[in-house]
């Protein structure tokens, strides 16, 4: 049985009180909005990406603690990344969540970082949604469409 | 807080005294653990949990009786006939219509809705026409009206709720005029708990010739119905949510109403002669059934209602409201936490949110605890809108919960509130 302490990790309740690049940016030449309608958590990201990477990055919006804490680290993880490597990410964040990858990476060896903390939604089939919809919204994004949903 | 029945109430009420641990016994599910705690089931207006005599219904019928209706001449679909028959006799006793025919069985109150919709609504409703929704709508009573409004260039017009979630009757009022074709409004609200003035709210429709339609899926459960006093024209609801199967539901409708319209869909059963040339409908209530319904499904909603007439909506009424003056009172002493739907009529719904913490949250630290609740816009998203708010939690109130359950509701808050901390 998954226990709660395996979902909310310090690490995620801490940035979710207190998330990182939450802001608006008016430099942003890339934006998406991100809706996942069944709970109504809704964010907008923005990029600032130029010559393929990731020049700065920051989100608003609301949501439940996992949601938020995913945009929050997400947001860090991605500052001065190419575009690739956000790709890679994400793919390798989305098999963790979604407990494709049965073992979580040992911190930082393949670049999962910090994002491991995540590992334990997989055992919450219910919130796997919100952990990827920053992330759903970031690929929205970058491939120039303005919204994304996870329905 | 009073539960008010806009109804009369007659033979149709039991006077055995109610005790909760019975009820409880008859509901297999109610004894399993979830996360290896006793289950809570406090997600009742999303639905409902069915007891031994619903499960075993339709078992029988499977085992013993199953064939098709209104069909053969042979025993076994005589009987599955009578059976289904007896289940409509059963329902209109349930909502004291006038006559059995008057009782359509559907999918559930949605498909009753849209029937009303497709059927009554595009015979009456032309451009330029309105029809008077209220603010604290399921999108059941709001999409499809939305849907016949598009096509026919009508206009929705909705009437507005105080903060409180009740409906405003002198804006209400206001909205009616000679443009107006129908009402439609839900008798309880599923995710604040109101309890509209349904015998009001149709007086003042009748008043200016326009039918009333009531979505009752909320209000079945809890209150007794009755729908000649309460002179509503339409009310629709479904199986599921009065411990009745899914995909089963009821379309009520007067007479005079149901013999005009078109039928809804066309088919088997619904039919008295079929040429190329010319097909007769059937008479009511057949017109509106066509093909092989869930038969099944009627039985078993049949065998619902006679479990909650034998217990008595009185007395489940007055058990619920119990439970949530004892839940409102429990609630309220949580610091940060704000109740949504605090109306002076209201049934079984606690609707909260709390300071901080996201119902999405809320929802995943009480289901490890056993609890279950309803977290989202609960299909009201205006309503949502209204309150700005994105989402609440939901605890939903039945016959078999107890002050215990409600204890352990409180005690998984706290719990949320270290979590967070």
């Amino acid at each position: 049985m998954s226990e709660l302490g395996d979902l909310y990790q310090e690490v995620i309740l801490e940035h979710s009180k207190h998330p990182r690049n939450f802001r608006a940016m008016e430099t942003a030449n890339r934006q998406a909005e991100g809706y996942n309608p069944l709970c109504g958590d809704h964010y907008t990201i923005f990029l600032d990406v130029a010559d393929g990477t990731i020049r700065d990055i920051s989100f608003q919006g609301s949501g439940c603690a996992i949601s938020k804490a995913s945009a929050s680290m997400m947001s860090q993880m991605l500052k001065s990344k190419t575009t690739a490597q956000a790709e890679e990410l994400f793919s390798k964040f989305h098999s963790v969540v979604t407990g494709v990858a049965k073992e979580p990476p040992a911190d930082g060896a393949d670049g999962l970082g910090k994002l491991a903390v995540f590992a334990g939604v997989a055992g919450f089939p219910t919130r796997i949604k919100c952990a990827t919809l920053a992330w759903h919204t970031l690929r929205a994004a970058l491939e120039g469409k303005q919204v994304a949903s996870t329905e | 807080m009073s539960i008010v029945a806009n109804a009369v109430r007659g033979e149709r009420v039991s006077t055995a005294p109610f005790d909760v641990w019975k009820v409880r016994a008859d509901f297999p599910i109610l004894s399993r653990q979830v996360h290896d705690r006793p289950l809570v089931y406090l997600d009742n207006a999303a639905t409902t949990q069915k007891p031994q005599a619903v499960i075993d219904a339709i078992s029988y019928y499977y085992a013993f009786e199953n064939a098709n209706i209104h069909r053969g001449v042979h025993l076994l679909s005589q009987s599955a006939t009578d059976a289904y028959e007896a289940a409509r006799g059963t329902i209109q006793h349930f909502l004291n219509a006038e006559e059995s025919s008057e009782i359509v069985f559907v999918r559930g109150a949605t498909e009753a809705i849209n029937l009303g919709a497709q059927t009554y609504g595009r015979e009456h409703v032309g451009a330029g026409d309105e029809i008077v929704i209220t603010a604290m709508e399921h999108h059941s009573n709001i999409v499809p009206w939305q849907m016949l409004c598009e096509e026919k260039g009508a206009h929705l017009r909705i009437a507005p709720i105080n903060d409180d979630g009740e409906l405003l009757l002198d804006e209400f009022e206001s909205l009616l005029h000679s443009k107006t074709k129908l009402v439609a409004i839900a008798h309880i609200s599923n995710a604040l708990g109101t309890v509209n003035p349904i015998a009001r709210i149709v007086e003042m429709a009748h008043a200016r010739n326009i039918p009333v339609l009531v979505d009752g899926a909320q209000a079945v459960p809890h209150v007794s119905v009755d729908v000649r006093a309460l002179d509503c024209d339409f009310y629709a609801f479904s199986g599921h949510k009065i411990y009745g199967p899914t995909g089963v539901g009821v379309l009520y409708g007067k007479r005079k109403f149901l013999d005009a319209m078109p039928p809804y869909q066309g088919g088997g059963d619904m039919i008295r002669s079929v040429t190329f040339e010319k097909t007769l409908y059937n008479q009511l209530p057949y017109k509106f059934e066509a093909g092989t319904p869930d038969i099944a499904g009627v039985i078993g909603l049949g065998a619902a209602i006679e479990y909650v007439l034998k217990i008595g909506l009185d007395a489940i009424a007055a058990h619920e409201h119990d439970l949530l003056v004892y839940g409102t009172a429990a609630l309220n002493t949580v610091p940060g936490l704000r109740l949504i739907g605090t109306a002076k009529e209201k049934a079984g719904v606690l609707s909260f949110v709390m300071e901080d913490i996201h119902p999405h949250d809320i929802g995943t630290v009480l289901d490890q605890q056993g609890i279950a609740i309803r977290t989202g816009h609960h299909c009201a998203q205006p309503l949502m809108q209204r309150f700005g708010i994105p989402a609440t939690a939901r605890a939903s109130l039945a016959m078999y919960n107890t002050t215990a359950e409600l204890d352990a509701l409180l005690s998984g808050i706290h719990k949320l509130k270290e979590v967070f901390a």
